[in-house]
């Protein structure tokens, strides 16, 4: 399942990462080399190079804002930029979006950019065999226009204010390319070298670029299945840095070592416990606060991930515009646990089955959770599943008492408007906001609406958000302008220089 | 012989077909469903069911193993359901790493268990004939990839003399540095391998140390090495060539674990990720070609020994 909603991340995203907010020691003496190729390590191999025939995350990393560009680029801290959109026009119902494409835009094959393309491309994430998870989210669309080349116009069925961020998922790829799961044509700034599948992807800068060129020569993607050979591989000099360190125990090598640099940045994954709100006992606010406010977060985060990562008390991520933070909501409170669990009826605490993903750090977690909770009466019993069970038992068939999962993406707190996803939230008040967000007018109107449905959410501790993972990124010293949070496991490269 | 060596090459091909079906069922007893794996958090029951038809997995399982085995005949392993790509070229292209791998894992294994065994058997009452069978005892205990972590702290971390894992980009083409990161991997198979292929060796040669002939040979007034090279080695070559051809299959497998631990593309890495996503046609397609493998190299074991050991011939034809 963490492939699932990774690759729901991944499938979908398809935009361009922005001039990424820096990071990386700015390495203080020697020049930059622009003729320096970026060795970059990873964990996330493509599985095709087609971000809407199920690709992967790893299609995401090495190709979107490298290879392909949308209208839109989501920027490293959040932001939604205009990207092959020189220019937008949207009509006061909100419904008509009128769009200026970028002049003198060439594909890497040579062939212009026409508002054809644009237009081929959107359809191509909502086209039927599509598996982009953007697809539900751009069925607003109700037709295209293309009155000239450089002007495409789309009219929507109803107003939807974050159709533009929808659209920073959307590659631009020319609409006469072909076999799109093992090359590729876009207008990024650079284009698709080598691809030897169980090994390294290739990016070479496109010296045609349309705006401001990569600042290396190229880029390649060396590709691990085992973390420790990654890390090897960065002693050894093999990769300059890391994308995405997935375990805490390997970092110390490098937190005290001159030669590197460990960033932590913000991601958008969250662990979560969720409940199942519709049945007993969770479907009782007080027995879900109670819950929420016997485990120690701090102390779980802290256990698991050591100095790194975040308690945000709540489902938005820092990187979302609607971020607050709500850990003093349902905080840790022992005593006030047990008051609650005896006002809802469960004076002796209860028993629950929490079923608990094999890998980590779900094993892990549920054991730190059966003993908090074990000091407030209640007995968890850990039912261990695989990935597969997972999704047919619990997301399927909605067949559970409480669970644990991984949630990558940005702005998905607005699935607790939906009383039919797996955890059975359904306040009405909360889907309404969620409903009045998306047909606002402007985006503070928006993010207003959903700070209040957030709160609401978080009160009622529709799950229990545990902590937000740290995005760790560790380069050598000698490298710069890599980005550092990975929004929707973007990795930008055009950037990144070594020196 | 020729009656041997078609009852031999039946029961090969009986043997393959057996672990075609084999294959095939337990592939499909796991759990899970290869159409989830493809599929976005939100799929609804359609796109579901449209998946599994665009994948055939809707098919039922009897008309699923007869296209394979059609197809298979045709040398076509299938379409790898996640990459879309032919999985027979897939591995082809991982083969120019995972075969030299083993080769010269096994050819060193060998190089090494061969003289070390008859040492620790010719010397068994010595201290240090002792001390070699207790190092080969320990080293069968010792699980291949974490000899392979140790290698590579010492010779790739510490000293920094060899890549810690990976293959050039260039592949073979880059010769010196795709040779230099085979280096460690075919230690730690071959470390792991001679050290079991040792004790075989060892019982071998230590049975006809004892053997009557040998012990007339001396009598004739050879000395016990002339005696054991011109009477003993041949014979206790028949019980080792047929545990080498097993050693050979073992290798092949051992080379596929440690490729993950050096990163290096071959098949290890391909059905690693294969199983991870439930990708069937991938896992059949390198799990049919280690299984011929291993039945092929037993095959041919066999037919070796018996041309090492005419008796045998005889023994089996009777």
């Amino acid at each position: 399942m963490r492939r699932l909603l990774a690759s729901l991340a991944a499938v979908t995203a398809l935009s361009v990462l922005a001039a990424c907010g820096g990071g990386g020691s700015s390495s203080a003496d020697g020049k930059a080399d622009g003729a320096a190729t970026i060795q970059v390590g990873s964990v996330y191999e493509p599985q095709n190079l087609d971000n809407t025939a199920g690709g992967g995350q790893g299609v995401t990393e090495a190709l979107n804002g490298n290879v392909y560009e949308g209208l839109f680029k989501l920027t490293d801290d959040g932001k939604v930029e205009p990207l092959l959109a020189k220019d937008q026009k949207v009509s006061d119902d909100g419904l008509t979006y009128t769009f200026t494409l970028q002049p003198n835009v060439k594909f890497h094959s040579g062939k212009a950019l026409t508002s054809a393309d644009v237009k081929a491309s959107i359809e191509r994430v909502t086209a039927e065999n599509s598996k982009s998870a953007r697809k539900s989210n751009l069925s607003v669309v109700k037709s295209i226009a293309t009155p000239d080349d450089s002007t495409v116009v789309v009219t929507l069925s109803k107003r939807s204010i974050s159709f533009v961020y929808n659209l920073s998922y959307v590659w631009v790829v020319n609409s006469a390319a072909t076999d799109l799961t093992t090359k590729a044509d876009g207008t990024g700034p650079y284009k698709l070298g080598e691809w030897k599948r169980g090994s390294t992807l290739t990016l070479t800068r496109n010296d045609s670029y349309w705006g401001t060129p990569a600042k290396n020569a190229g880029v390649v993607f060396h590709y691990y299945t085992d973390a420790t050979a990654l890390n090897n591989a960065l002693l050894t000099n093999a990769v300059d840095v890391v994308t995405s360190e997935q375990s805490p125990d390997a970092l110390a090598q490098f937190k005290n070592n001159d030669s590197y640099k460990v960033n932590d940045g913000k991601s958008t994954t969250k662990l979560l416990l969720a409940f199942n709100d519709k049945v007993a006992p969770f479907n009782k606010v007080e027995v879900r606060q109670a819950i929420t406010q016997a485990i120690d977060k701090k102390k779980l985060l802290t256990s698991i991930w050591g100095e790194y990562g975040t308690v945000i008390g709540s489902m938005v991520p820092p990187t979302d515009p609607w971020y607050e933070d709500l850990t003093s909501v349902n905080a840790y409170d022992v005593a006030a646990a047990k008051t609650k669990l005896a006002a809802a009826g469960f004076p002796n605490g209860f028993t629950f089955t929490l079923d608990t993903p094999n890998y980590d750090p779900h094993p892990t977690a549920a054991t730190f959770i059966k003993s908090e909770l074990a000091k407030v009466g209640v007995t968890v019993n850990i039912n261990t599943i695989t990935a597969d069970q997972w999704y047919e038992k619990v997301y399927q068939k909605r067949d559970f008492q409480a669970t644990m999962q991984e949630h990558v993406n940005d702005r998905d707190v607005v699935w607790y408007g939906d009383p039919t996803f797996y955890w059975g939230y359904d306040n009405k008040q909360v889907t309404s906001w969620i409903d009045q967000a998306e047909q606002a007018k402007t985006t503070d109107e928006q993010t207003a609406l959903l700070k209040q449905a957030n709160k609401q959410i978080a009160t009622d501790a529709a799950s229990d958000w545990l902590y937000l993972y740290p995005q760790i990124v560790v380069a050598s010293s000698k490298l710069s302008g890599y980005p550092l949070n990975g929004l929707n496991s973007q990795f930008p490269a055009y950037d990144i220089v070594k020196s | 012989m020729t009656r041997y060596l078609l009852r031999r090459t039946a029961i090969l091909i009986g043997s393959l077909f057996g672990a075609a079906v084999a294959l095939f069922v337990l592939l499909r007893l796991l759990p899970g469903d290869p159409a989830n794996a493809l599929l976005p958090v939100g799929a609804t029951p359609e796109q579901i069911e449209a998946a599994r038809r665009e994948l055939g997995t809707n098919e039922p399982l009897l008309t699923q193993f007869w296209t394979w085995l059609g197809d298979l005949f045709s040398g076509d392993l299938g379409t790898s359901l996640i990459s879309k790509l032919p999985v027979a070229p897939e591995i082809a292209a991982r083969l120019p790493v995972t075969v030299p791998l083993t080769l010269a894992a096994f050819v060193l294994a060998v190089v090494v268990a061969v003289p070390v065994g008859t040492l620790a058997a010719v010397r068994a009452d010595r201290w240090y004939g002792v001390v070699l069978n207790a190092v080969a005892q320990f080293g069968i205990a010792v699980p291949a990839f974490w000899v392979g972590l140790l290698l590579v702290t010492a010779f790739a971390l510490r000293l920094q003399v060899l890549p810690a894992g990976g293959f050039p980009t260039g592949g073979w083409a880059d010769f010196g540095p795709a040779v230099e990161s085979l280096v460690l991997p075919v230690v730690t198979v071959a470390l792991v391998m001679s050290a079991s292929l040792i004790r075989y060796v060892r019982a071998a040669v230590l049975e006809v140390k004892g053997a009557d002939y040998l012990r007339t040979a001396r009598s004739l007034g050879a000395s016990p090495a002339r005696a054991l090279w011109r009477h003993g080695l041949r014979n206790a070559a028949v019980p080792v060539i047929a545990v080498l051809a097993m050693e050979l299959a073992t290798t092949f497998l051992g080379a596929v674990v440690v490729e993950s631990v050096f990163a290096l593309p071959g098949l290890g890495g391909l059905l690693v990720k294969g199983i991870g996503e439930h990708d069937f046609p991938v896992i059949q397609g390198v799990m049919l070609v280690s299984t011929a493998t291993v039945l092929v190299v037993g095959f041919l074991g066999d037919v070796s020994q018996r041309l090492v050991d005419p008796r045998l011939l005889h023994r089996s034809a009777s």
